[in-house]
């Protein structure tokens, strides 16, 4: 491999996963800040806010998963190497 | 890839390998295929299948059910409330052994990869681990939801199900074609990523301490694994119910 398509494809890997990240941790924090306040509001809910956050919460993660899967590609089975 | 292999080198322990991308592979025919993947896999349907023979071996229908069949059907209990909370009591029933199982397989993938320690066992090329950590798997699974939701679709509804593309304005039909294809996309990437990236994150550690430390990771892992198989079976319900189900019976 290139030494420069090596660190350009190190370097891209990197800001995938962080860029990756900074979205879904706005939107995390949103629905667990709701989701605290709704259970202040009305701890008898506590069960099923904390099922269906759990389950939001996956689908916020599997954003940063896919720039975690740009990444692996880059890192492991580099098209332009 | 290089640089993993260089990391490797240092490394004395074998628990603690990286190996993406590098299979152990089967020719048959012109066919090039994983083989480890196929072992796991083989693993995982023979411990389904067991565990369902134990569970139908003595019946017990006048009693109260005990032991594993009373565990069998608690899992098969939640199984169809999750059926019917996505597809409605009225549809559900025929999609509940496709949906179960691929909740099933899914789960208990997920979970040996995290509970067996496969690294153990040595075979060439490559090691063992969750099938769900290699993309054809995750991708013949979507792709199974893909045709079961099109299936269901046209079952329901013959051609009218093409409908549901220029419902409730024709201006979303490019969207609604190219939701098809993100629909597979979307639930492949995410299983195998999630499977993937656990791997990765409890090796890199195993790497680095050896000991104790890796244990909260893990057991996140598990946590996640099981997340993952109930959001996959989730959508792939969901995905079901929106193929059934036209424009107007929603909104009622």
């Amino acid at each position: 491999m290139d030494t420069i398509v090596a660190s350009a494809s190190v370097i891209a890997a990197a800001l995938a996963v962080g860029l990756a990240a900074i979205g879904p941790g706005i939107g995390q924090g949103n629905a667990s800040g709701q989701a605290v306040a709704g259970i202040a509001r009305q701890p008898e809910a506590e069960g099923k806010i904390r099922g269906t956050l759990l389950l939001t919460l996956a689908f916020m993660e599997s954003l940063t998963i896919y720039g975690l899967v740009i990444s692996l590609v880059l890192l492991f089975a580099n098209p332009f190497s | 890839m290089e640089m993993i292999n260089a990391l490797n080198v240092l490394n004395s322990f074998s628990l603690a390998e990286i190996e993406v991308g590098n299979h152990f592979y089967w020719e048959i025919g012109n066919l090039k295929i994983h083989g480890q993947v196929f072992l796991t896999s083989w693993f995982v349907i023979a411990i389904l299948i067991l565990a369902s023979l134990a569970a139908i071996r003595n019946v017990q229908i006048q009693k109260a059910p005990s032991g594993i069949q009373n565990f069998m059907e608690f899992v098969l209990e939640s199984l169809r409330d999750l059926a019917r909370a996505q597809l409605g009591e009225k549809e559900y029933r025929p999609w509940l052994p496709f949906i179960g199982t691929l909740f099933l397989f899914i789960f208990v993938s997920n979970w040996s990869g995290a509970l067996i320690p496969w690294k153990i066992i040595e075979i060439p090329n490559s090691e063992l681990a969750a099938p769900t950590n290699d993309i054809n798997t995750t991708v013949a699974l979507a792709l199974l939801t893909s045709i079961a939701y099109f299936y269901a679709g046209f079952s329901k509804k013959g051609l009218g199900y093409f409908a549901n593309y220029i419902e409730p304005i024709p201006i979303l039909l490019p969207i609604k074609i190219l939701e098809d294809f993100t629909k597979p996309l979307s639930l492949s990437f995410r299983l195998f990523g999630n499977i993937l990236a656990d791997e990765l994150v409890v090796a890199v550690l195993v790497f680095l301490v050896p000991l104790f430390v890796p244990l909260p990771l893990m057991a996140l892992g598990l946590f996640t694994s099981a997340i993952q198989a109930l959001v996959f079976a989730t959508l792939a319900g969901a995905y079901i119910h929106e193929a059934i189900e036209g424009y107007d019976e929603e909104h009622e």
